[in-house]
């Protein structure tokens, strides 16, 4: 555990970087520590491996001050990742990851050996062992890079805001890149972003900061988003923030009715069974059970294989029952042409439809829910699905 | 009489190739004062700049000299010095150290100047202490413009050197000069032949140094 205990940096000429914060990072699970510019966030990262000291205040990494050990140990004893990498142009990528086994003294095989090893865990081919730095894409260096901060296996590791200078679809999948690595090692992370997307993505715990360098809010993504302190962080969080919090309730307990599902050979016996069921259009799938669109009921009273295929209503993008969340439902549902969003299971196969009304009701019942529990805990199925 | 005939017979006088005053023995001399000019000058500059570069200080002071270096006159400089300390290396040595002093000196604080401030912050964030920092962080990248500093300076060197000859030292300027003063003109530029030589040899060598020294991730970066 890190504690932060009413540490202030206030610089020669007068400008307080953080201003008497306190934190307590927790174990194995991932802090964000996120605000606007001038926040004093990057600063207080860099104060737990002691780039920057405290004016006044102090830091304890599992009880003792950090102050008291020798600085090039501390920092060894954790990971470091920054925003453009900071990788060595002049050493392959092999022996970038390699540097921190290397300073501990490990000879230059088994650190190497160590590297290849990180590769595969960060996602990164072999092939690329060899190359130098230049060589990579962005998104690749910042892989390198946090497989360098990995290598010696330390137990905590800062990040500061490792992500921001890559486009936002390799950002998306570097994020869900580190929640899937975090899950294998359960690492201590201190994570510093000025996107708040991001943190509620992937913290477990967000500090939001305010400029000036006050600690604004420390909570649960959930919590912040359904309680934030005060108008800063509620401004800070943006208008959609009751949309966003539903990415953290599961679409698990959704009610799917099956029976507007007619398979695209049913005759017109089955599709009067099925009309009779209410829903206003029925969902066509093929012979294995894959939606093929929408089709009013009366259209297909004839029998399902008299439809033409090519005139049916578009069915838009399914979600993934129980895996996918209220929200990710939600979005399926407003998108669709019908009001009614298609679940589907693992192989892409429609499990039920679900009207906009139902989906509605959920959300109330999941907030009743977890207003009861006191607004804390969290669904975990969340990161685990945005891992996969 | 052509150029070119001078040259040939020059070098097919088999005289010009023995003793004291033969093609070996004035090269080696000549690569000798080269050479000392250049280690000290480097001894000098290589510190001042990287070290300036590396803390970013006193950068307009360092362009000061530099200019201030450049602008002395090679040859005035020696015949003063020849006259205040006599005959000898010293006064030789004096003007080539100041040719040599500036691109070095502005080349390797302009390398560490252009070093990222990103893989230093990782390196020192990682536990590299400042020595570990600068000799396997910044050196390994700054290295081609130093050696492209020291690289013009050993060429100004290389052509400079002939001007020892002037107070009665050796080198290639001894064939030049003695044959200005014979009018024989074969020997005149069949020693200036030898000095452009191995200026080009100066290149050739640094050349081979950088391909040696310099990782294929920042050649290939640039």
């Amino acid at each position: 555990m890190i504690q932060i205990e009413s540490v202030t940096k206030r610089y020669p000429d007068g400008t307080t970087a953080v201003d008497d914060l306190s934190l307590e990072i927790p174990d194995g699970s991932i802090t964000v520590l996120v605000g606007p510019s001038g926040c004093g966030k990057t600063t207080t990262l860099r104060m737990i491996n002691r780039m920057v000291e405290p004016t006044s205040g102090r830091i304890l990494l599992d009880g003792s001050d950090i102050t008291g050990q020798p600085v090039n140990a501390l920092r060894r004893s954790m990971g470091y990742v920054i925003q453009n990498a900071g990788l060595f142009q002049h050493r392959t990528i092999v022996d970038n990851i390699a540097t921190v086994p290397r300073m501990l003294g490990w000879d230059r095989r088994r650190a190497r050996d160590r590297a290849r090893e990180l590769m595969a865990r960060v996602g990164l081919d072999e092939a690329l062992a060899r190359r130098y730095p230049y060589q990579l894409s962005g998104g690749q260096q910042q892989r390198v890079g946090v497989a360098r901060a990995l290598a010696a296996d330390p137990p905590v590791l800062l990040m500061d805001e490792p992500f921001s200078a890559v486009d936002p679809i390799v950002r998306k999948s570097l994020q869900g890149e580190l929640l899937r690595i975090q899950q294998e090692l359960g690492k201590t992370i201190v994570f510093v972003t000025h996107d708040i997307d991001e943190a509620i993505r992937i913290g477990d715990m967000i500090a939001v900061m305010r400029t000036g360098g006050r600690l604004a809010q420390f909570a649960p993504p959930t919590e912040l988003l359904s309680s934030p302190a005060d108008a800063f962080v509620e401004d800070f969080l943006g208008t959609d923030r009751g949309i966003r919090r539903l990415s953290f309730f599961s679409s698990d307990g959704l009610e799917l009715s099956k029976g507007p599902l007619v398979a695209v050979d049913a005759d017109a016996e089955q599709v009067a069974r099925s009309a009779a069921a209410g829903a206003p259009y029925l969902l066509l799938t093929d012979a294995e059970g894959k939606p093929l669109g929408w089709v009013a009921a009366q259209d297909a009273a004839g029998g399902a294989d008299k439809v033409a295929v090519g005139r049916l209503l578009p069915f838009g993008r399914p979600f993934a029952a129980g895996r996918e969340s209220l929200r990710d439902a939600l979005d399926c549902a407003v998108l669709s042409p019908t009001g009614w969003a298609v679940a589907v299971d693992g192989e892409g196969k429609a499990v039920g439809v679900v009207s906009q009304e139902t989906i509605g009701a959920a959300i109330r019942s999941a907030h009743a829910r977890h207003e009861g529990a006191g607004g804390t805990d969290r669904d975990d199925f969340t990161k685990a699905g945005a891992a996969t | 009489m052509s150029i070119f005939q001078f040259i040939s017979d020059f070098f097919r006088d088999s005289a010009h190739w023995h003793g004291q005053s033969g093609i070996p023995h004035r090269t080696l001399e000549h690569l000798q004062y080269s050479f000392m000019a250049l280690g000290i000058a480097a001894g000098i500059a290589l510190p001042v700049g990287l070290v300036t570069g590396h803390t970013g200080r006193g950068g307009n002071a360092l362009a000061l000299i530099a200019t201030a270096a450049r602008a002395l006159p090679s040859y005035g400089l020696l015949v003063l010095m020849f006259f205040w300390l006599g005959i000898g290396l010293t006064p030789v040595m004096i003007p080539l150290v100041a040719l040599a002093v500036p691109p070095i000196l502005v080349n390797s604080y302009e390398a560490m100047r252009t070093v990222e401030p990103s893989p230093v912050d990782a390196a020192r964030g990682m536990g590299m202490g400042p020595v570990a920092v600068l000799f396997q962080v910044e050196l390994p990248v700054a290295l081609p413009l130093i050696l492209s500093g020291l690289r013009s300076a050993a060429i100004q060197v290389v052509s400079t050197t002939a001007i020892a000859a002037t107070v009665s030292l050796g080198g290639l300027g001894r064939f030049v000069i003695d044959g200005l003063y014979q009018r024989n003109y074969e020997i005149v530029v069949g020693g200036a032949t030898l000095i452009a030589g191995l200026a080009l040899a100066m290149i050739a060598l640094f050349w081979l140094v950088e391909r040696l020294t310099v990782s294929p991730g920042v050649r290939g970066g640039r």
